[in-house]
């Protein structure tokens, strides 16, 4: 156990690492830097003494190795330094912008989760003409890019029909009703290959257990239908599909990009490509920081449901005293 | 070696041919990548040239797909469009290719160290936020396609990396790869030579399907305006973003654009299932379906027996089975797999079946739970259990039975036992579904049914996952899962063929014992005479659908009046007489669509005659309670 987690640890540890220090690399190879783009834009032109003046207040005239060196120290006194442009504090921008990505990411995860296990069910039970349908229906959902899907709903649901709101983010404080409104464009937007994508594994996932003995010894004991495929099938099922949960979350951080972009929403995304483009290597260094930090839960919960839907996985700790032998741990 | 793999080849692409959606999406693919290459020529108008006298026009014959709102032809400039999205996904496809074969053969094939490495690489990379990679990489050559395409392989290369080392690793070990490194050869020459060809299969799935992210993640970055933007002409993404600004107008403009990436990715997305389905076919080594000749249908009506003077008692018997006749559907109709099969069990009496796989003994088996494998079917006769047709139930119905009337254990101990539950919990849910034993008082009873199959600390078990349990010890407890619900009758189907010998036997002496404890009567199947003449009374022996020879253990193994019977008993390792080689019967049991007319024995039978193929053999009284399907059985009596 205590293996496992500090495994774990150090692994988070390292991709944190790499991943902030290779930022870092290539932010700094882009062309032009913060100094000038801020010079420029306060007034049309400057010295090259105000240049470096600007440069060394900034902090950016440093080697390269100090600047990292003096970010990775601030975070480790809980600072992600401050927005080179307005001068807050980068956690405090940050924090303001993860809400909006959170409710979109996390909202796609439970509709897609919910219908497609469902659908991935009904399609492995059923097979035949359903199952081809589910088949069809989920290529379908993944060939839909989720910009144009987006751009499509809003013309459909928001301007001709008024339904929901067409852009914009109402925070979780103004009420759940004007929240849920605001995010379920683009959560539906995002569903589409989400639904997808879940329910192709749970159909395939589904079809596999039902055909072994266990699922034919279960019914011999005379338990029910819903017991038989609800408890028994879906728990064993389980293990993939909550690998492509996993995996939906992490590509939905690629997804809210886009579809913050579409509807105008103040998240992480939006801000990822505004930095991007004015080389504002804190916010950059914080949003890279986030996005690794949400990858590393995400496949944390992961591995803790694996534990729970496996008891392999669990494995030696909890084997009991008779068997001396540990079973090898499932790869 | 070469000539397998293109005759492999040509098969699969045989396959692939017989599925309409699989060529539809190829021909599209392969117009796309014409109209794309061919643009310049083929384009009915220049992709710039503005018409601002038809602006947003809509479909109309001068213009198939409309104009734009400079009044550009969007025909036209899907075409040109085409050419940046098909360009960066071969840029990021070949990155892919590349980088995840290459990596991928010297991590399956070397192991090792490298292995090591470029699982660690991999599953970092597969880590990355790939979004921010992508951005960041923008950031530093901004508009660059080139770069976010090649960044983009890159960070997508693990998945290829891991399918190719996967199957590189199961090649690895086979012998002609072995004999190709004894012989001398180079490790890059076996892995290019050797192993490269037989990965093609999982590869060009890899890849399609790769392709297919490659242009929604193209598209992505185009309409964002960050790769191939709008100043540098049409691309599928940029023409989406100019249709969202013009949509309030002109919705019609999102359809083409967007219509061009989705049937895109459909198509290839389509392909690769197509790919995958052909190649993993032909990677398991099925054999190509033959479509399986009618079954011969006995003319008239199914002869049926009385066996009540074969009964020791004459009250009625607990389960009396009549013609039963089972089908599968194959192809057009149905093959029948077990013919007439009729018998008579007592309470608490033993009956065995014997015979070789492939006989029906346990398709019979589970026709008694109503457990017919895939689409199974009882198409004739009855089973009637305490006066009740088990073959006539619905599926609620055989629930009410099943566990507490007919119970089943199987011949796979560990593998009939659900993996993720705790045998305590599998216990008593079993336990509360077949008696009103309160949540608190369930425990109690699964250790009692624990200790009644003789398991030494049920309590402790009762914690134990299925895992943690030996085959002997899972028998036992899917023994007690069996007889939670208090059944009248146990199946049990090869219940010793897994287990080695002394374990085998003390689960026959626990069935012995719970039978006579009991009262509960159990039909074994079983291919092994020591086990059968320890449980049980009587015996069927079954051959290819049938009952050929009906007796009681006794009789059967003195006398065998079939000659079937009669090979299988001389095959029998225990009765064979030392230091003699082990008579076997030759050939094999016929696939029930290639059984004959006549007798089903005839073409491996010492004794056979013209007779045996004339007509169906009936089962015939060849003494007293005993039941033989052979027209030279008394011929078979007078030679002994």
């Amino acid at each position: 156990m205590i293996q496992n987690v500090s495994r774990w640890l150090i692994s988070s540890l390292l991709l944190l690492f790499v991943i902030t220090a290779l930022t870092f690399v290539l932010a700094s190879m882009a062309p032009g830097d913060a100094a000038k783009a801020i010079l420029s834009s306060q007034s049309g032109s400057y010295t090259a003494q105000q240049y470096q003046q600007m440069r060394h207040a900034l902090g950016i005239d440093q080697p390269l190795p100090v600047q990292y060196w003096h970010w990775l120290d601030g975070v480790l006194h809980g600072s992600l330094g401050t927005d080179l442009f307005s001068s807050q504090p980068v956690t405090q921008e940050l924090g303001a912008r993860i809400g909006p990505s959170l409710s979109i990411i996390l909202g796609t995860v439970i509709v897609s989760g919910l219908a497609g296990v469902g659908l991935g069910i009904v399609s492995a039970l059923r097979g035949g003409v359903l199952g081809r349908l589910v088949d069809f229906v989920s290529l379908a959902g993944l060939s839909l890019p989720s910009f144009w899907l987006a751009l499509v709903l809003a013309e459909l649901l928001a301007v001709q029909v008024r339904l929901l709101p067409a852009t914009g983010y109402a925070p979780l404080n103004d009420g759940p009703g004007p929240w849920l409104r605001s995010i379920a464009l683009p959560v539906l937007a995002l569903s589409a290959g989400g639904v997808a994508f879940v329910a192709k594994q749970t159909r395939d996932s589904m079809s596999e257990v039902m055909s072994r003995e266990f699922i034919v010894m279960l019914r011999a004991r005379g338990l029910s239908r819903r017991s038989v495929v609800l408890k028994h099938a879906l728990r064993n099922a389980g293990i993939p599909v909550v690998t492509v949960l996993g995996l939906l979350f992490v590509t939905l951080l690629g997804g809210t990009v886009l579809i913050e972009d579409v509807f105008a929403i103040p998240g992480l995304g939006q801000e990822a490509v505004t930095a991007a483009g004015s080389h504002d290597l804190p916010v950059i260094e914080g949003v890279a920081f986030c996005f690794t930090v949400i990858v590393i839960a995400a496949n944390l919960l992961v591995d803790v449901s694996y534990a729970l839907l496996n008891p392999r996985v669990r494995g030696a700790g909890r084997t009991g005293r008779f068997s001396g032998h540990r079973e090898p741990r499932e790869s | 070696m070469s000539l397998v793999t293109s005759s492999g080849q040509a098969r699969a692409l045989r396959d692939l041919a017989r599925r309409p959606l699989a060529v539809a999406a190829a021909a599209y693919l392969a117009i796309l990548v014409v109209a794309a290459a061919g643009a310049g020529w083929l384009a009915p108008y220049n992709p710039q040239a503005q018409d601002l006298a038809h602006v947003l026009s809509g479909p109309s014959a001068a213009h198939w797909l409309g104009t734009d709102r400079l009044g550009r032809d969007v025909l036209s400039r899907l075409m040109f469009g085409g050419r940046v999205t098909l360009l960066g996904v071969a840029e990021a496809l070949a990155v892919f290719a590349v980088l995840g074969i290459s990596l991928g053969l010297v991590a399956g094939y070397l192991g090792g160290w490298a292995d090591r490495v470029i699982a660690r690489l991999g599953d970092l990379m597969l880590a990355m936020p790939g979004i921010i990679v992508l951005l960041m990489v923008l950031a530093v050559l901004p508009g660059n396609q080139l770069a976010a395409m090649i960044a983009l392989g890159l960070i997508s290369c693990p998945v290829l990396l891991r399918v190719v080392r996967g199957s590189a690793v199961a090649i690895r070990g086979e012998p002609y790869i072995t004999a190709a490194r004894v012989s001398g050869l180079t490790s890059t020459r076996i892995m290019v030579r050797h192993v490269l060809p037989r990965l093609a299969g999982p590869v060009i799935v890899q890849l399609s399907l790769f392709a297919a992210t490659a242009v929604l993640a193209q598209s992505a970055l185009s309409f964002l305006g960050l790769a191939a933007p709008e100043t540098q002409g049409p691309s599928w993404g940029n023409m989406v973003t100019e249709a969202s600004d013009v949509v309030s107008q002109d919705p019609w403009l999102l359809v083409p654009t967007g219509g061009a990436i989705v049937l895109t990715v459909l198509a290839l997305g389509l392909l690769g299932d197509a790919l995958r389905d052909v190649t993993a076919g032909r990677h398991l080594g099925h054999p190509p379906a033959k479509r399986p000749r009618p079954v011969p249908k006995p003319s008239g009506p199914l002869q049926t027996h009385r066996l009540d003077a074969s009964q020791p008692g004459t009250t009625q018997p607990l389960l009396s089975v009549r013609g039963l006749t089972i089908a599968f559907p194959a192809g057009r109709g149905d093959v029948t797999v077990v013919s007439d099969v009729s018998f008579d069990l007592a309470a608490g009496a033993a009956l065995g079946i014997v015979g070789e796989s492939g006989c029906g003994k346990s398709v019979t088996a589970r026709a008694l739970l109503g457990l017919l494998p895939g689409c199974g079917r009882v198409t004739g006769g009855s089973a009637l259990l305490g006066g009740r047709d088990i073959a006539a139930m619905t599926e609620r119905e055989l629930r009410q039975i099943r566990g507490a009337e007919v119970a089943l254990i199987s011949q796979e101990p560990v593998n009939s036992l659900d993996p993720s539950f705790t045998v305590g919990s599998q216990l008593t849910e079993v336990v509360r579904r077949h008696s009103d034993v309160s949540k608190r008082q369930a425990p109690e009873r699964a250790a009692e049914l624990l200790d009644m199959v003789r398991l030494p600390q049920p309590r402790e078990l009762l914690s134990r996952y299925p895992h943690q349990l030996s085959g002997g010890m899972a028998q036992r407890v899917s023994i007690a899962l069996a007889l939670a619900g208090n059944p009248r009758l146990l199946v049990a189907d090869e219940p010793t063929t897994a287990l080695d010998v002394t374990t085998a036997a003390g689960i026959l002496g626990l069935l012995a014992d719970l039978r006579e404890r009991l009262g509960m009567a159990i039909i074994l199947i079983t291919h092994d005479w020591g086990v059968l003449a320890d449980l049980c009374d009587r015996a069927l022996v079954m051959y290819a659908g049938q009952i050929v020879e009906s007796a009681s253990v006794e009789d059967i193994c003195a006398t065998p009046r079939h000659p079937y019977t009669e090979g299988l008993l001389a095959a029998n390792p225990h009765l064979a007489p030392v230091g003699h080689e082990l008579p076997a019967i030759p050939g094999s049991v016929p696939s029930p669509a290639a059984w004959p007319l006549g007798c089903h024995f005839q073409s491996r039978c010492r004794y056979v005659t013209d007779e045996c193929s004339a007509a169906p053999v009936p089962l015939s009284a060849t003494g007293a309670g005993r039941l033989t399907r052979c027209i030279h059985s008394a011929a078979m009596a007078g030679q002994r």
